[in-house]
């Protein structure tokens, strides 16, 4: 089962490297990781998700715990979290399909950031499930690049 | 406020935090730090031969005394050589303090002269780790260290200090000792349903066996344990990390359990109804096949490491907590509901215990020079009160069967790692924390040749460690292995050390006493000659070479399907 850990950590150097090789050490994987300061400067926080089981997830939680410059370990289940991903996309888009793809952008609440001779570049924000259904929509017009973030998340209330 | 160098500031917080000595090794970027060295007053440096060396002796110190063991060793080469001692404190719960040399700031990530990336290295093996970029970062980093591999599961810290940070000036200003740090905050009182809860169990347990570990050593929690069983008369079975918790002369113990545990320890955890963990952690080598094990027992749990509790082993009751806290809460819980309502009678239990040890004793066979013998005669002539340290193999499980330890951390070896070399340097280590007392490292002719360049620490630093080596040619444990499961085939497991070393001449030749026994009517007079002789010595005995350790659990087999558990 899929779980988002928010993990928030001392702004230091090599805190990563200590939770990253944690999760490899204890052979976890570590399906998306995305790593920013808070509004607090010496702090940072990891939002990780990770595809395990129960008895694994207590592991990991505990183990990560342990490490002296994680601060706080919080699971974000995904019905009381705001979860959030962000694609930027560079579309092949010939004078034709452009009317199309905007359209199809302006349905996802999505944003043209770049405009070039062929093609135009995309920023779109939203859960998983959103974003790939964009990703379907945009390959038949021919996607040239396409970049996508950790995911983060906040939990609701 | 005085001005000082990251060296100096770096020596004064060690001797703030009270260290006595340093075990450790010279070299190209420490020495701003060896020159003030040179005159301190307060701590004594020991120059080990080898860094490994120097990691095991201050493990040694610290699992002999409960210190802080402190260890130090230059960049690159020196701190790679630490790691196999760092990983085998770290693997045991040791408090160390390891202080690495490092290139200049500048050059870090260049591939400079004798660069190794330390922390990067260390960092699956150490509890914390510092790579100090400024001098102002020294009297924090190191009071941090010592609060962090002394406190909660102790462990491993390690403190990389370029050059250039040792070199130059800073104003240094004394720093207070905190209770926590933000991120550290360890939980030692055990939460107070839980303890009710586990007081419930232990009272109404017909066939409850006490499993402790190594987590009762280091909360200096024996007395605890031990008015904890006697009050209730529950069997006590230890593990090898915590020999000499309980004493292993008294009726309620059952020796070590696990591998190469008592038959009737195994059983004992295979029929009980209540099993109660306390500092352990259901290690494979304790609990064999896991789905069979302790089957029908209900499980309390008692760590200091939240993440230890349901690792290997479900748990009923878990209990979070320092050892000694914990038990002195559960004593008065149990004082308290034993009142209102007697204990279940345990005769029966006893009964069935009473006759596993009848059926299935430890014992020492009778033929030709037997290592058993000689630990078994190392007991006696120590009245079990030596400090015993082993290499790792079959000496190290026949001085664990065999030398039945009572009081803690008068037994050292290397449990979780199982680092062959540990003994000799460890044993020196213990020896220099614990001056009036006799240390014996009881060895293998393995294992004692990957560290036996320390005898001449032994000889120049004037510690009196005895080395009594088992030597039967073998790599012992491994050729028992291919013995019993890959026929016989011994596939370089034989050492020749008939041949080479001879250990006499060796031990001559540090400068230390050699001795040899090769007959079993030597055993006495030498073992005596030698804990008389004022200094080092290595005794050489040349044991049975194909005697085995029994009894044996395969691995993945089930903890109560013994090999040779009969004599």
């Amino acid at each position: 089962m899929k779980h988002t850990l928010s993990i928030l950590v001392e702004n230091k150097p090599g805190v990563l490297a200590r939770v990253a090789g944690l999760f490899a050490r204890r052979g976890f994987n570590i399906e998306s990781l995305a790593v920013g300061i808070t509004d607090d400067p010496s702090i940072s926080r990891i939002t990780s998700v990770v595809d395990v089981e129960e008895h694994s997830l207590e592991q990991i939680y505990k183990q990560l715990n342990k490490l002296i410059n994680v601060l706080k370990v919080v699971d974000l289940p995904e019905d009381t979290s705001v979860q959030r991903e962000l694609v930027l996309a560079k579309v092949s888009a010939d004078p034709k399909a452009r009317a199309e793809i905007i359209e199809i952008v302006d349905i996802f609440r999505g944003k043209i950031v770049d405009v070039g001779k062929e093609t135009i570049t995309i920023e779109i924000t939203g859960a998983s499930s959103k974003l790939c259904a964009f990703e379907n929509l945009l390959r038949s017009y021919g996607v040239v690049d396409l970049v996508r973030s950790g995911m983060i998340a906040l939990s609701r209330g | 406020m005085m001005r000082m160098t990251g060296a100096r500031a770096l020596l004064t917080c060690l001797e703030r935090e009270g260290v006595e000595v340093i075990f450790g090794y010279p070299g190209g970027v420490l020495l701003p730090i060896y020159d003030v060295l040179y005159d301190s007053k307060k701590i004594r440096h020991v120059l080990t031969r080898h860094e490994q060396g120097a990691a095991h002796a201050a493990d040694g110190y610290a699992r002999a005394t409960g210190k802080v063991g402190v260890c130090m060793a230059t960049s690159g080469p020196g701190a790679c050589n630490l790691v196999t001692g760092l990983a085998t404190a770290g693997m045991d719960s040791q408090p160390v303090v390891a202080i690495t040399g490092q290139v200049a700031t500048h050059q870090i990530g260049t591939d400079a002269f004798q660069e190794a990336d330390t922390t990067g290295i260390t960092m699956p093996i150490v509890k914390h780790s510092y790579l100090l970029k400024d001098p102002k970062e020294v009297p924090d980093a190191v009071r941090d260290s010592f609060l962090i591999a002394s406190t909660g599961r102790r462990g491993v810290v390690l403190i990389d200090i370029p050059v250039d940070v040792s070199r130059s000036e800073f104003d240094y200003e004394p720093v207070e000792r905190k209770a926590s740090l933000q991120g550290y905050k360890p939980t030692t009182r055990g939460h107070a349903r839980q303890i009710r809860e586990a007081s419930r169990h232990i009272l109404s347990s017909s066939r409850p066996v006490i499993y402790a570990g190594g987590g009762v050593i280091a909360s200096d929690a024996s007395q605890e344990l031990r008015k904890l069983a006697k009050m209730l008369d529950i069997p006590v079975t230890t593990t090898l990390m915590a020999k000499g918790v309980f004493p292993e002369t008294h009726r309620l113990s059952l020796g070590m359990l696990g591998m190469h545990g008592t038959s009737y320890a195994n059983y004992a955890m295979m029929e009980s109804d209540l099993v109660v963990a306390i500092g352990a952690r259901f290690d494979d080598r304790i609990t064999g096949h896991l789905d069979t094990f302790a089957s029908k027992a209900k499980v309390i749990h008692i760590d200091i490491d939240p993440a230890e509790i349901g690792k290997n082993v479900k748990v009923d009751i878990p209990v979070v907590g320092d050892a000694k806290t914990v038990l002195r809460e559960l004593i008065k819980e149990l004082e308290k509901r034993a009142r209102e309502a007697p204990p279940k009678d345990l005769k029966q239990w006893h009964r069935t215990i009473n006759r596993w040890k009848k059926e299935y004793p430890l014992f020492i066979p009778d033929d030709g020079l037997c290592p058993q013998f000689v630990i078994d005669m190392v007991y006696r002539k120590t009245k079990g009160k030596a400090v015993i340290v082993t290499e790792v193999g079959q000496n190290q499980m026949w001085a664990a069967q065999f030398y039945k330890a009572s009081i803690p951390r008068n037994f050292i070896s290397s449990g979780g790692l199982g680092t062959m070399g540990f003994g000799l340097p460890a044993a020196i280590g213990a020896k220099i924390g614990r001056p009036h007392e006799v240390v014996i490292d009881i060895a293998g002719d393995g294992s004692i040749q990957m560290t036996s360049q320390e005898l001449a620490t032994a000889v120049i630093e004037k510690v009196p460690v005895k080395v009594f080596v088992l030597n039967n040619g073998y790599l012992g444990m491994v050729r028992q292995w291919q013995e019993l499961f890959y026929g016989k085939r011994y596939s370089h497991t034989c050492l020749h050390c008939d041949v080479s070393p001879d250990f006499v001449k060796l031990a001559e030749a540090y400068g230390a006493l050699g001795l040899r026994v090769t007959k079993p009517q030597e055993v006495d007079s030498v073992i005596d000659r030698a804990l008389e002789y004022d200094g080092p010595v290595l005794v050489d005995f040349r044991v049975e070479p194909e005697e085995n350790v029994f009894p044996m659990v395969a691995p993945g087999s089930s903890l109560d399907d013994m090999i040779g558990g009969k004599k």
